[in-house]
């Protein structure tokens, strides 16, 4: 019984020292933005790994999801007779949850474990220390760089998800099923309001790129620098983000749309 | 590792890409493309009720829009609703005597408010009230009408 209260209590204190630690890391990143506009060089090769790379995957996603939503939606809406309105299920939906959200779901295990194994790996075989030898710190020059390229690449790729989940939606709804193209768009633009929905779900992928990026930097730094400890790192970045994703979308949901 | 000049492009191409999938979502998905930017004078309308009438609800003219709703406050003095309609700069002679009705865009869909105009030589200027207007259809109370109606032929 006391054993499993002190290692309740030993992985309690050990979290929030990860937290803390957490915390000092991104306020260091946060301190060194400068070094990105000095090396414009590092951002450009982040933004390619990051962001160009994740685009396929983003892509095809988007447009899948897309149609799946219209072929369902179709299914209910079409026993109310209001087919017209599918546009407007799809566009909102995408635009509002499943834009913000699936982009991050992705992005965490396409690229947040990519940039994970990457400084676990300059970690596990001392490359940071060696540019700290060189008196160079490696949060400025590896970790800073990384972190604005995901910041800046998530709302970009959400965006993406969304219009092409949108078109995608729009092939299977007009393009097969048969619903009005007037309609479609028509009653879209009438009720996806711009501010409400699509600055909120813009807003929404900030946050979800900002949590994202974090975690896969700090666990790629925190990792223990062995084999093991990297695999466990890029493990745990998949599912801390993933979660932390979902439980900060409710909140923001909770937020906005009340 | 990629060229500098490749890696710009396809980076650039990258940026291109999400601002392109933005600017579509701004203007063909969500309302800003066919948001009014221009001027709009306010004009006051009160209804006995309003039932679902929202704000930014359209107003129409034989059916095409020429206002949005921009505020929606009750009378306490008159138990009424009072609607401030906001009016399009460029349709500025609306006759004074217009009667104003709350209708319903298809069987379940949204509710609007319709202009009929009247034959008035006086215009609806900015801060005028509607006088005349038609409350919204509220289908409880139609269905109960119905059921009254049937109830007193059966009495005869």
């Amino acid at each position: 019984m006391t054993g499993l209260l002190a290692r309740l209590g030993r992985s309690g204190i050990i979290f929030l020292r990860h937290l803390g630690r957490a915390t000092v890391l991104l306020l260091h990143i946060l301190a060194s933005m400068g070094e990105v506009l000095r090396r414009p060089r590092l951002l450009l090769e982040q933004l390619f790994s990051v962001g160009v790379l994740t685009v396929l995957i983003i892509a095809v996603s988007g447009l899948f999801v897309g149609m799946v939503l219209s072929l369902q939606g179709y299914y209910i809406l079409s026993q109310f007779a209001a087919e017209a309105t599918l546009g407007v299920m799809v566009a909102a939906s995408l635009v509002r949850e499943l834009g913000p959200v699936v982009t991050a779901l992705l992005f965490a295990g396409r690229a947040g474990s990519a940039l994970t194994a990457e400084i676990g790996l300059m970690k596990a075989t001392e490359q940071l220390s060696g540019l700290e030898m060189m008196a160079v710190d490696p949060v400025r020059r590896v970790l800073t760089p990384r972190f604005v390229a995901g910041f800046i690449s998530m709302p970009l790729l959400a965006a993406l998800f969304s219009a092409l989940g949108v078109l995608g939606g729009w092939f299977v709804g007009v393009g097969l099923l048969g619903v009005d193209d007037g309609a479609w768009w028509g009653q879209m633009q009438a009720r996806i309001d711009w501010n409400e929905d699509l600055f909120n779900g813009v807003i929404k992928s900030l946050v979800f790129g900002f949590a994202c990026v974090w975690i896969a930097i700090f666990q790629g730094y925190n990792c223990l620098p062995t084999s093991a400890g990297v695999s466990r790192a890029t493990t745990r970045t998949v599912v801390h983000s993933s979660l932390a994703v979902l439980a900060l979308d409710f909140a923001l949901t909770a937020l906005m749309f009340n | 590792m990629k060229s500098s000049r490749q890696l710009e492009m396809l980076v650039g191409v990258f940026m291109a890409i999400g601002m392109v999938a933005l600017f579509f979502l701004a203007m063909q998905v969500s309302n800003l493309g066919t948001l009014h930017t221009g001027d709009s004078y306010e004009v006051k309308a009160r209804f006995d009720n309003i039932g679902s009438l929202k704000v930014k609800a359209p107003v129409t003219m034989a059916g095409v829009e020429v206002g949005r709703i921009s505020k929606i406050g009750f009378d306490k003095e008159r138990f009424q609703a009072l609607v401030t309609l906001s009016i399009y700069a460029e349709y500025d002679a609306i006759p004074q005597d217009t009667y104003a009705k709350i209708l319903t865009a298809g069987l379940l869909g949204e509710q609007y408010i319709g202009l009929d105009p009247g034959g008035s030589d006086e215009v609806l200027k900015d801060g005028s009230e509607i006088e005349v207007t038609q409350s919204a259809l509220v289908l409880e109370e139609v269905i109960g009408q119905f059921i009254f109606s049937k109830a007193q032929e059966g009495e005869k």
